[in-house]
């Protein structure tokens, strides 16, 4: 049972989310409601206006997070079902961090590098992949995407200082 | 028989080397810009349609709609793989073909979705030859009132049958409905909900929301699970295209139902994406084992696909004869016709006999040449899945960047893409539904302003939406539609009294 | 460092090669076409029948891709052009959504943020009914409309607050009647809406409304413009563009032209403008170009430099005045 408890403690229980996450949906909703009330809510000579459909959209946001948030607190001691333990929760971060890194990285300086270091890296630490055959995978991507989108489709993607060089 | 011999010309015309050439190119262009999830059939179509200025009209518009067919084929590639729709009108099939894929089953998915595509487009295409003339007018009735009741019908035909938390539900699908409130409100002009932020003035793009709800999402989930998509060592052999193909005739109902549905939806236009949530929200409802949908049930990948492709291929008759525009990618192929100093509308069938009978004929062939592509590359496509995660996730990730990128060249939604991978992960644990919130995302709008527009007619009178015979009906069907669940519920708990139960 | 090292020498013999001597400038990469619309409207046309042309004839050594940016009421477009101060590969397509989306809005931004090119063309609007109607004139029209009571006619339009409705709030002004402006997503849209009889009347672009007319589904009232459109051409079996009146001579006094013109951003030097209006040159002179103003019955005026800032002024000056008068400016 001891492991039992330890695990219990380290994880974050699905009733403490639902509880957050209804939170977060009726500020939203509260957001709308404000923002909606502004444009004016009402029903003028020309029906609806601006923000006469988002007003009631947002108030049952705001209704129905209330409910579910209601319905969490009911639980909040009794159920213990788990939303996601540490062990799972460090599995999430080796994905959605890297790929933040990738997106940041896409912003400063375009789009393929980022792309071939963020896929040979991932392949290298997370696959351990020899590094030749991660950085195969990673160039070949990067390079297929750029004759893909650049050369044949004639789609601008995001570029840096690096393409500039080869004049793109 | 006017019409056979019109057409028998128009596959002499479409049938030279040349234009078949044209025809296997367009496909193979098109499933790639189908995969490709953000880069939709309708920036495929534009992207290429300068190239075909060298060309004859004919072969151009070949071509082009081939493109067209070619991405409606591929955009249920990616989403029976890797839950992430290749476009909008593919998010219905993950429903069920991604739990197919989890399944090991991603060859008879795949499969599934192909043929039915392709027996949507064949009786699309059917309609398209010999009833033309006769329904090209019934795109005319439709008003303000009258499209927003067909909205109404998608959404109640869809939601009827929720399950789970109905709070939950309800939540999610006003989530978006407000998100696609945000921008520019087409009846006053007016900014909404943008707070200030210039980067909110264009709204939230449904394709973006989607590569982060289910792409990024479904990979967050994955990885929690370990490093492996479950399809992982699914058998891959051809022979299953046999085996698929041996059952689909039992799904002739949903077929049916679908290609109704789609080529209605094509027509009038209301587009392919509302028809594949219809069709499929319509095939749970009607199906006997309704109940199992969104458990891999090949049926719901068969109905959405069938719809989608019908409506697809059936609004380009809108286009031709009308010179509406049905679809996005149709309205970039009526700007084409312009370009090549064709005027769309009623006389395009008396005065450009060739250009249009030879359209038509290469709907016939396009759609064969489609699915053969497409079919003899199930086994590839299957033997993605045994790609390695740890090569696989980088990769999907940059894909998915790229296409939310490609849909409007916006840094933004590149991190929006993230910012909706978080969510539909939660989404997804917590049981809210994502479902209703795309299709609230995708529809919110132009159900919101077809309201408003039969309202600024009506005169703020609500009785529009019972004016007439058309109107009057889809309304009522749709309500209908929502209240049948409730109507059901509570008929079962009279018949079965109170003695079973205390 | 080493690296860092690497890059400066590289730049440096760049510059070197491109530095020779003072030749004209020309595009070294794929000049970028914005377009504030989206697929599918005369805005995107222009543009993808410019690349097209610049395909076929070999107009420019590079290529040119249209790129649609049309959220909020093209605003992203004009925003994105005006943050991308000195980049010589990105030109803008305007419709008159460059002066009536920043009045509307509040959206900052504004023609002088930009490099003013070319004028390509003008685009005219035309009042339409549906040919079941009776009326056979604006005359017939308006005074059915002030007949049936204020509102009870219906105006469809593309957009709310945009070139349509400036239009629609004019005639009212004009004639003493209110019509119901009912605001809808395209053009295309709105001339079958009036095919459909859903609304009474429409102030169409030609080359929207062009394929109804022949069909024999719309009729033409009146043009507003100056003078007639000067195409004598038959459109239709008995009339040409040219037949169809100005409204001022039924007595609406509003003319009304649409800037299909070409603009890039600030900070790029008169040689880059030079080519670019050259480059727009070529294109005007092709046989293509001329078939689709003949058959979109465009107003083909061209100007460059100073005439074109000035008239361009000039029309955000007239469109502030009309919004003002019909009370569509945005609130401060």
């Amino acid at each position: 049972m001891e492991n039992n408890d330890e695990s219990a403690h380290r994880a974050v229980r699905m009733v403490t989310m639902d509880v957050i996450v209804a939170a977060l949906i009726f500020a939203l909703g509260a957001l709308v409601v404000y923002e909606s009330n502004r444009l004016g809510s009402g029903w003028d000579e020309n029906g609806p206006q601006a923000g006469y459909f988002p007003f009631y959209i947002s108030l049952l946001i705001c209704i129905s997070g209330a409910v579910v948030f209601v319905q969490g607190l009911l639980k909040l001691k009794s159920d213990m079902k788990v939303f996601v333990t540490l062990g799972q929760f460090r599995q999430v971060l080796v994905i959605l961090l890297p790929s933040a890194a990738y997106v940041l990285g896409v912003q400063l300086v375009g789009i393929y590098v980022p792309s071939a270091v963020f896929i040979g890296l991932f392949m290298k630490i997370v696959g351990k992949y020899s590094g030749l055959r991660s950085a195969a995978v990673g160039l070949s991507v990067s390079v297929i995407a750029f004759l893909l989108f650049e050369v044949w489709f004639k789609i601008p993607l995001p570029k840096g200082p690096f393409e500039k060089l080869i004049g793109y | 028989m006017e019409e056979l011999n019109a057409l028998f010309h128009g596959f002499s015309i479409a049938l030279t080397p040349f234009n078949l050439g044209l025809m296997f190119v367009g496909i193979i262009l098109g499933v790639i810009i189908g995969v490709l999830p953000g880069l939709g059939g309708a920036n495929g179509v534009a992207i290429l349609l300068p190239l075909t200025f060298t060309m004859p009209p004919t072969s151009a518009i070949i071509m082009l709609s081939c493109i067209y067919w070619g991405a409606l084929f591929g955009g249920a590639i990616t989403s029976i793989l890797f839950n992430i729709p290749g476009e909008p009108w593919s998010v219905a099939t993950t429903f069920d073909g991604y739990p197919m894929a989890q399944q090991g089953r991603a060859g008879e998915a795949l499969t599934g979705a192909f043929t039915s595509s392709f027996v949507g487009a064949l009786v699309a295409v059917l309609i398209f030859t010999f009833l033309a003339p006769l329904i090209a007018n019934f795109a005319l009735q439709f008003g303000p009132p009258e499209f927003f009741s067909v909205y109404l019908l998608t959404f109640c035909s869809f939601v009827g049958t929720g399950k789970g938390n109905p709070f939950k539900i309800i939540a999610s699908m006003m989530l978006g409905f407000a998100m696609a409130a945000v921008g520019i409100d087409i009846v006053t002009g007016q900014l909404r909900l943008t707070f200030g932020f210039t980067e909110l003035l264009s709204g939230f793009n449904f394709l973006v929301a989607v590569i982060g709800l289910f792409g990024i999402g479904e990979i967050l989930l994955s990885m929690e699970e370990g490093l492996s998509f479950s399809g992982h060592g699914a058998k891959i052999n051809p022979r299953i295209v046999l085996e698929t193909w041996a059952r689909l005739p039992r799904y002739w109902a949903t077929s049916i139902r679908s290609c109704i549905i789609g080529c209605w939806m094509g027509i009038i236009p209301g587009g392919a994406t509302p028809a594949s949530f219809m069709s499929y929200g319509v095939a749970r409802q009607m199906s006997r084992e309704g109940n199992k949908f969104g458990t891999g049930q090949l049926e719901g990948v068969v109905a959405p696909e069938t719809a989608a492709h019908a409506a697809g291929t059936s609004a380009l008759l809108p286009m031709i004869t009308l010179g509406i525009p049905g679809s996005p990618t149709a309205a970039v192929l009526l700007g084409g016709l312009m370009i090549w100093g064709l005027q769309p509308g009623p006389l395009l069938f008396v005065e450009q006999k060739d250009f249009v009978w030879g359209l038509i004929a290469s709907m016939y062939l396009g759609n064969i040449a489609g699915l053969i592509v497409v079919l003899t590359m199930v086994p590839f496509f299957a033997a993605i899945l045994r790609v390695p995660f740890s090569i696989i996730a980088p990769v999907i990730v940059v894909i998915c960047a790229i296409g939310a990128y490609t849909v409007k060249n916006n840094m933004l939604d590149v991190w929006m893409i993230v910012v909706f991978g978080i969510v539909g992960y939660a989404f997804k644990k917590l049981d809210y539904p994502l479902a209703p919130m795309v299709l609230a995302l995708v529809l919110g709008d132009a159900a919101e302003s077809s309201f408003r527009q039969a309202m600024l007619i009506s005169q703020g009178n609500l009785t529009v939406f019972w004016s007439n015979w058309l109107v009057g009906s889809l309304t009522t069907l749709a309500l209908a539609l929502l209240f049948w669940p409730l109507v059901t519920a509570l008929r079962d708990r009279l018949r079965a009294p109170a003695p079973a139960a205390r | 460092m080493r690296i860092q090292r690497i890059f400066t020498c590289n730049a440096v013999l760049l510059a070197m090669a491109f530095a020779g001597p003072a030749a004209a400038w020309e595009p070294s990469k794929t000049v970028e076409f914005v377009i504030p619309a989206g697929q599918g409207g005369g805005a995107d046309q222009m543009a993808r029948f410019t690349q097209g042309v610049v395909a076929k004839h070999n107009l420019m050594a590079q290529s040119i891709v249209p790129i649609n940016k049309s959220g909020g009421a093209g605003a992203e477009g004009f925003l994105d052009v005006k943050a991308s101060k000195g980049d010589e590969h990105k030109i803008i397509i305007t419709l008159s959504n460059l002066f009536t989306t920043p009045l509307a809005t509040g959206v900052p931004f504004n023609w002088k943020d930009l490099t003013p090119v070319a004028m390509l063309a003008l685009d005219n609007f035309v009042l339409w009914v549906n040919s079941e109607t009776p009326y056979k004139s604006p005359k017939d029209y308006l005074d059915a409309a002030k007949k049936a009571g204020p509102g009870k006619f219906n105006m469809g339009g593309t957009g709310a607050k945009q070139e349509d409705q400036i239009i629609t709030v004019a005639i009212e002004k004009a004639a003493g009647v209110k019509f119901t402006y009912v605001p809808f997503k395209g053009g295309g849209a709105v001339a079958t809406q009036l095919v459909g009889n859903h609304v009474n009347s429409t102030v169409n672009n030609p080359i929207e409304a062009v394929a109804h007319w022949r069909s024999g589904k719309l009729r033409p009232l009146c043009v507003f413009e100056k003078q007639r459109m000067p195409y004598k051409n038959k459109v239709t079996e008995t009339m040409a563009w040219g037949d169809i009146p100005t409204c001022r001579e039924a007595g609406i006094p509003m003319d009304y032209l649409m800037l299909r013109g070409i603009f890039m951003p600030a900070g790029v030097s008169q040689d880059v403008v030079n080519f670019y209006i050259e480059f727009f040159k070529k294109v005007r002179g092709t046989a293509e170009w001329k078939k689709l103003m003949e058959d979109g019955a465009f107003n083909q005026s061209f100007m460059t430099g100073k005439e074109y800032a000035d008239w361009v002024a000039n029309a955000e000056n007239v469109h502030r005045e009309l919004m003002r008068e019909a009370g569509f400016l945005a609130k401060k």
